[in-house]
């Protein structure tokens, strides 16, 4: 009798377990694309990540700050890998505000490598002020501040539509079939050859929705190369010793009659 | 296995040991009687070491660059994950570290449940564990504020808002806890400190844990008390030393899948927001670990009264040992707490589950039927059956299949079997 209300205990767990997924109603899930960056080997586009970045610069960065990158990381193993001139070249075209000099003053000066990522406003609340009250968040993160990660923030860039009828929006609100709620008040800013590859990709919305969406995931993980490498080399060794280990351990207790 | 007639070779170490006798220590810890039979279930005392040091320097490394200020933690820990060499790795071990902690401690703890070490003559033992078990839910807790997302702030809001429940005096205590009329900087400031002490008295109450073990030995599967040294036992070292090391190798490897492949598939993604006082998560959720607890509070639709049970649901162990009427230890000879165990074990899955899900609807029914279940296998199952049940023969030695009841005279090999 035991043994059945356990069995009848561990069904109905598994019962609503399984019905999870209706319950988070207003939820889209994401469309699940085939990023270079999964797997427990992933690597990123490196192409794809310099024209993301383009994206980035060209589009998103006149509203959204990505204050914990530095130029430099442009440059570094892992990530756009853009050479050293061309780091200083992206650093250079922005004008930072430095100082207090010796005689107490502000300056503005080129950027360098060791720079962060200039903020397109100074502060939260300029920022929400200019966008109609919606602070455009800080994109160093976001793909890991997300959940569904990358796939939800390309959903979102491509899933801009016509709101459904009886649906009124308000002035600077859009309708988003995957962002949480639909509502949305960022416009859609991707337009089919909105920006123009310097490697001559053709820049569809969908094409510069993965590229910008691969540079976010970098900029979320710069470390995810060197993670997955590391990681696959740290597991080699540990079964290799764990092997070793083991057969010392039934070696040691064959003195004894009982079984490891 | 002489521990007591120990002398140092070396003139200096005699010298040495005379005046403080760490040689003998050693010699005992290594020769120290262990029950040969003990399975892999029995390895996680040696794991949960590792997982306690393994937090203690990766906390140590990250403390030299995380700021602990409201304006500047989140900051600072983005710092540390592109700035600080191996910086990503110290800190995903160590906020894995975490989960993995709890992972072992909770196989420890039932496996102590299924096997009955927390029964005479290890009372003590198993007290102190329960004491690690509550610093480590405490540091844990404090120790996900300190970057200062959103579950951080959040998380910390509703846990600290529970003190505000005692009659009278709760408000006060709480803004005493906070520092301030809200969670805030000084909460950050007080949580960062204790966060850094609790793992030292973790420490020192794990050796306190070992000593305490040490003095009656080793509880093991078969749940008898043994001779030691014996025909039953093996040396600690080599025998149960390199067991041990397998056994944490193996978990090494499934921590290392995680710290290198899903590094943040156990946390919550809101926490990479940084903490908003005047934005509310839709569903403020704890790390896995408590959810089992938070089910058990807010299955409670009075305040206080859900404090209280999630209270009472870690006290009620303390009282555990006096609880079980059993004669015997292990479940191996106890047919009927045998099925009970397993349906507590599903019984604080279920809860974990629905701790994770909106207080509504099914989940709070489903929160409710085990926080009762649980709060009952504990107050009448444990005493009733222990006095009701007819337990299974029980051999005489671990070696030695020797019985009381007289029945087929493998038992004791089929216990092996079965473990």
């Amino acid at each position: 009798m035991i043994k059945s209300s356990l069995r009848f205990v561990f069904l109905t767990f598994l019962i609503y377990i399984s019905f999870k997924p209706l319950n988070s109603a207003e939820m889209v899930d994401p469309i699940k694309v085939n990023w270079s960056f999964k797997g427990l080997t992933g690597t990123f586009d490196r192409a794809s990540l310099q024209r993301g970045f383009q994206v980035y610069k060209e589009v998103c960065a006149s509203c959204h700050s990505m204050q914990y990158l530095s130029y430099r990381n442009l440059g570094e193993p892992g990530g756009p890998e853009f050479s050293e001139q061309e780091v200083k070249a992206i650093a250079a075209s922005f004008e930072i505000e430095d100082g207090p000099d010796s005689q107490g003053e502000m300056f503005t000066r080129p950027g360098r490598p060791s720079d962060k990522f200039k903020s397109p406003y100074p502060n939260v609340q300029a920022a929400t002020a200019a966008n109609g009250g919606a602070y455009p968040p800080d994109m160093s993160v976001l793909v890991k501040a997300r959940k569904g990660g990358a796939n939800y923030i390309y959903s979102v860039l491509v899933g801009y539509e016509d709101p459904p009828p009886g649906l009124d929006l308000d002035d600077g609100v859009y309708y988003n079939k995957y962002m949480v709620g639909n509502k949305i008040k960022m416009p859609n800013n991707l337009m089919d050859g909105l920006v123009e590859y310097a490697d001559g990709t053709e820049s569809t919305v969908d094409q510069m929705a993965k590229d910008v969406t691969t540079f976010l995931a970098w900029a979320a993980e710069p470390e995810l190369e060197e993670r997955h490498k590391t990681g696959v080399k740290v597991i080699i060794y540990l079964v290799l010793l764990t092997i070793l280990v083991y057969l010392s351990m039934k070696k040691i207790w064959s003195r004894v009659d009982t079984e490891v | 296995m002489s521990e007591h007639e120990y002398t140092p070779k070396s003139k200096a170490g005699k010298w040495f040991n005379d005046r403080l006798p760490l040689l003998t220590l050693g010699a005992h810890l290594t020769d120290y009687p262990t029950p040969k039979n003990l399975n892999y279930w029995w390895t996680f005392g040696g794991i949960l070491t590792f997982c306690l040091i393994t937090q203690i320097v990766t906390g140590i490394v990250l403390a030299m660059h995380y700021v602990a200020h409201a304006d500047l933690a989140f900051a600072s820990v983005e710092h540390i994950m592109r700035d600080v060499n191996y910086g990503w790795l110290i800190r995903y071990i160590h906020s894995n570290g975490a989960s993995m902690f709890f992972l072992a401690v909770y196989i420890h703890i039932f496996r102590s449940l299924f096997y009955g070490s927390y029964k005479s003559p290890r009372e003590v033992i198993w007290i102190i564990g329960l004491l690690i078990y509550l610093l480590m839910m405490a540091a844990a807790f404090m120790g996900y504020v300190l970057p200062w997302g959103q579950m951080s702030f959040w998380g910390a809001t509703v846990i600290t808002n529970l003190f505000s429940a005692i009659p009278l005096v709760g408000d006060s205590i709480t803004t005493w806890l906070w520092g301030a009329y809200s969670v805030d900087n000084p909460t950050l400031n007080r949580f960062f400190s204790l966060h850094y002490l609790i793992p030292f008295l973790i420490l020192g109450l794990v050796v306190l844990h070992i000593w305490a073990l040490h003095v009656p030995g080793n509880n093991n599967p078969v749940g008898i008390d043994i001779k030691k040294p014996s025909k039953d036992t093996v040396p600690f070292h080599p025998y149960i030393t390199i067991k041990d090391a397998f056994a944490l190798l193996v978990f090494m490897i499934i921590f290392a899948g995680f710290v290198f492949f899903t590094p943040n598939v156990l946390g919550h993604s809101d926490n990479y927001i940084p903490a908003n006082p005047l934005v509310t998560p839709a569903h403020i959720v704890p790390e896995w670990y408590l959810l089992p607890f938070y089910a058990i509070l807010r299955s409670v639709p009075d305040k206080l009264g859900g404090v209280i049970l999630m209270f009472s649901a870690i006290f009620i162990l303390f009282v555990l040992p006096w609880l079980d009427t059993s004669k015997v230890r292990s479940a191996v000879f106890r047919p009927i707490y045998r099925q009970f165990f397993w349906i507590l074990v599903i019984d604080v899955l279920m809860l974990g589950y629905v701790g994770a899900m909106p207080a509504e609807g099914i989940y709070l029914v489903l929160a409710r039927v085990g926080t009762i279940y649980y709060f009952l296998h504990f107050i009448v199952v444990m005493p009733v059956v222990g006095y009701l049940e007819k337990t299974d023969p029980i051999p005489m030695s671990i070696s030695e299949p020797v019985l009381t009841g007289g029945a087929e005279p493998s038992v004791a090999r089929k216990v092996n079997d079965k473990i």
